[in-house]
């Protein structure tokens, strides 16, 4: 039997009821939220349920939506079960505020530098993280590059002509 | 036996191998005399080691100018090292990102006087279009440079132009001008020494 999506949204919502929302399915890759504290019930339950088995991370990143107040930082977790080949996406929402979430180090151990990554550039907080610091980026950086709180470029260069970059 | 088909014609040596000129200086029978300064500056220029710093797609340029087509070995440089160990001439190819710029300090810093730097193409000489948080904006602000060689990327002959000019520079030296206090003061500038 091939793993649905279907199937999988039934079994998400008879496991946690009306703590899992916002199901779609952009290009048919199954795509849902929950609130960022049961995060790590949610991935526990996607890679220990036997019918499941999603067991390999294959991505975890930061996005930034400025206009979401409240929560502005979505942390994404693409999982894979490599034995259907089956991809799904599930999101957290949290303050900029208070950027903190659950680190998933504890699940997948491939979390800790992706972890490191959008902490680096997103300034996401997880909790628990055994190493959390820079990883890309040069230790001094007092800010998050990534989130869209800065113009493109420092505005009082002088030293760079402006036509030369087609601006 | 097959005939030959290829390289059957007999080229002409366009010029006879050009040697270097002699510096300034007086000769009679038997001897020669010029300055120390003409001797050492012309022994340096034609043995420049480079020490080829690339990271991205100048240093490819580079390496066309290493090739035979180019021949960067014509001029003296055919020792290029991948040590600071011997090497007097950094050549920087490429962008160059915040978290590179110790680096290239650290490999300015272990080399032996004398020592010039060439920046090969727009990041090295200014972060060219990466104008963002994570790139240095032109080696300078970490060594100092000696030449700067325009282009995105250049092409092997502006290496080549670079190269000959910081050729002219070393040659036309002053053996006391590292010991100058304008020198000392540049590399305090720069936090050296």
């Amino acid at each position: 039997m091939a793993l649905s999506n279907e199937y999988i949204k039934e079994k998400l919502i008879e496991k946690f009821g009306d703590q899992v929302t916002g199901f779609e399915e952009p290009y048919s890759l199954l795509t849902f939220r929950s609130d960022k504290e049961i995060n790590l019930k949610v991935l526990n339950f996607l890679v220990e349920e036997e019918s499941l088995q999603f067991g390999f991370l294959t991505d975890l990143c930061g996005v930034h939506y400025p206009d979401n107040k409240g929560q502005e930082i979505a942390v994404v977790y693409h999982l894979h079960n490599m034995r259907e080949n089956v991809r799904i996406r599930y999101k957290v929402f949290t303050s900029i505020a208070k950027p903190e979430v659950y680190t998933a180090t504890g699940i997948f151990a491939g979390a800790n530098w992706m972890e490191r990554e959008t902490y680096d550039f997103y300034g996401v907080n997880f909790i628990g993280h055994p190493n959390l610091k820079r990883i890309l980026n040069v230790e001094e950086m007092d800010y998050f590059p990534m989130r869209k709180e800065y113009p493109l470029e420092d505005q009082s260069r002088i030293d760079k002509d402006d036509e030369m970059f087609g601006r | 036996m097959r005939p030959v088909s290829y390289n059957i014609k007999k080229k002409p040596l366009e010029a006879d191998i050009s040697m270097v000129d002699m510096p300034e200086g007086h000769q009679g029978q038997g001897f020669f005399a010029t300055t120390l300064d003409n001797v050492i500056g012309l022994a340096r220029k034609n043995s420049l080691w480079p020490l080829p710093f690339a990271t991205s797609c100048c240093g490819i340029e580079f390496m066309a100018t290493m090739g035979a087509t180019y021949d960067i070995a014509r001029f003296g440089s055919e020792r290029v090292g991948f040590s600071p160990r011997q090497c007097d001439l950094l050549m920087v190819m490429g962008t160059i990102a915040k978290k590179m710029g110790p680096v290239v300090k650290q490999v300015y810093l272990q080399m032996a006087e004398p020592r010039w730097v060439i920046a090969v193409g727009a990041c090295a000489s200014s972060g060219g279009i990466f104008d963002t948080y994570s790139v240095l904006q032109g080696i300078d602000q970490v060594v100092p440079v000696d030449v700067y060689v325009p282009g995105c990327p250049p092409r092997p002959e502006a290496i080549l132009d670079g190269l000959m000019r910081i050729q002219d520079l070393v040659g036309k030296e002053s053996l006391r001008r590292r010991n100058s206090e304008q020198y000392k003061a540049l590399l305090e500038s720069y936090g050296i020494q």
